[in-house]
């Protein structure tokens, strides 16, 4: 019997998750040697015909990277999971959403006229938008259709497991892979890192205050962040305490807070909806018998975009998925 | 035909339930077009929650609790008031019109107060319509 096939595919995503591949270092080649790669645009010269060749699911593993938004995209993700044994979404944009999930509070019109027309460094006189079908000397030239929505890749294909992160941290990528060899996977469905939540494993929790409480907003570049003292403490919203944890706390050690790119803890549906919660009960509450409505107001005028803040990695696996399209 | 509205009501058990239970030993008229939701303290009504009974058909939601300073666990209500303050702001962000989602104190002595909540908010959502959500599911060509 052959080495089980791989494949790696990118949809609405950075690149990141392709460089993550890579992180794994020396790892990368126990990887190698183990399977065999069948598919990967970034890196290796095979194309969809190669795919579409083969028999329905040869490939023993197909990791999709990126969030969803174009027709090719859709076809592609569908042509691989007819071709695939498991699916595993890879990374933020794939699981949830991610930052090009943000674009549901847009839509495709407002999102390419800014793009190709509006802005102050773009010249284009003539104000040419990308269009699907274009008539050109040598006949007509096609390009795939940007979606008004931008979506997860649960909501196209039927998904088996989920790596979260943006990008996903090496050590949870060689989990997975290792647990597919193995076949000691767990429930299909499952997020392959801990239930638990970012504070659980954050170095800060223990110099959280018994009360936690926030007198007021700040956001990261008006203060000096002190490094050894909880983010929330200081004032600055951390996503950490709804997002799920396993990332190792790669933007705690560089002085950010939390983002959430892993998404909302176990057994949460909505990720924003619920640190919304946590962040306006611990906001002014040190006085809060005391403080008068108009108070409230001003303190969360601190929250500058709560939408696109507590959605930031999640908007299109939320429960309203989207802005209202007219 | 013409479809009636649906209010979902959240009420915390100490205060706005029993002033729902006052309206009606009062016999207070109030339209039927909303639902109750009891449960312990309005600041168990997560975020969450609220958005899930937009999903599920509400055309708007109610949260009702106690007066400022009668919260039977001292200073819930005050978590509540900025749990939906700032879920206000929020789903504007969604475009979701903000009469859709009304706070508002009641006690449980109050039961004529409750029935004029319950009515304007009801009048206010019939102007407004069902809160039609499905364009999260399609994609418009």
């Amino acid at each position: 019997m052959g080495k089980p096939k791989v494949a790696f595919y990118w949809c609405a995503s950075c690149g990141g998750c392709e460089e993550a591949v890579i992180d794994l270092a020396e790892d990368i080649l126990t990887v190698v040697d183990a399977v065999d790669i069948v598919f990967w645009p970034v890196a290796m010269d095979f194309k969809k015909k190669d795919v579409q060749a083969m028999d329905d699911g040869a490939i023993a593993v197909s990791f999709i990277n990126g969030a969803v938004r174009t027709d090719e995209q859709v076809e592609m993700v569908e042509l691989l999971r007819k071709k695939s044994g498991l699916i595993v979404a890879f990374g933020a944009c794939a699981h949830i959403g991610g930052i090009p999930g943000l674009a549901n509070f847009s839509n495709s019109k407002e999102i390419l006229n800014t793009l190709y027309r509006d802005l102050d460094t773009v010249d284009n006189k003539e104000g040419v938008i990308p269009q699907t079908r274009t008539k050109v000397k040598s006949g007509e030239v096609t390009l795939p259709r940007f979606h008004d929505t931008v979506k997860t890749l649960d909501q196209v294909i039927d998904v088996d497991y989920y790596l979260p992160g943006c990008a996903p941290p090496p050590d949870l990528i060689m989990g997975a892979i290792t647990a597919i060899l193995k076949g000691e996977l767990p429930t299909k469905g499952s997020v392959l890192a801990p239930e638990k939540s970012l504070c659980d494993s954050c170095r800060l929790n223990k110099t959280k205050p018994e009360k936690l409480t926030m007198k007021e907003i700040k956001r990261p570049h008006e203060i000096k962040i002190d490094p050894d003292l909880c983010f929330l403490a200081q004032g600055l919203i951390c996503l950490g305490p709804a997002t799920r944890g396993g990332c190792g706390e790669r933007c705690i050690n560089a002085n950010m807070p939390c983002r959430g790119c892993f998404g909302p803890v176990g057994n949460v549906v909505d990720h924003g909806a619920k640190i919304l919660s946590s962040i306006a009960s611990i906001l002014g509450m040190e006085d809060e018998e005391t403080v008068p409505e108009e108070e409230v107001d001003k303190l969360l005028d601190g929250i500058v975009d709560p939408g696109g803040l507590f959605y930031m990695y999640s908007l299109p696996s939320s429960l309203l998925k989207r802005k209202k399209l007219d | 035909m013409k479809k009636d509205p649906k209010i979902i009501v959240f009420c915390c058990n100490w205060c706005s339930y029993a002033g729902a239970d006052n309206a009606g030993v009062a016999k207070v008229q109030i339209k039927p077009h909303f639902r109750i939701i009891r449960t312990m303290c309005s600041s168990r009504i997560d975020p969450e929650l609220i958005i899930e009974a937009f999903k599920k058909g509400a055309w708007g939601v109610l949260v009702l609790g106690c007066h400022p300073g009668d919260c039977h666990y001292k200073n819930g209500n005050y978590k509540t008031l900025r749990k939906v303050k700032l879920l206000k702001r929020m789903l504007a962000q969604f475009g979701i019109e903000d009469d859709r989602l009304r706070l508002d104190w009641v006690s449980s002595n109050e039961g004529e107060k409750f029935g004029k909540v319950v009515n304007k908010m009801i009048d206010d959502i019939e102007k407004l319509g069902p809160l039609d959500l499905s364009y999260a599911e399609t994609e418009v060509e």
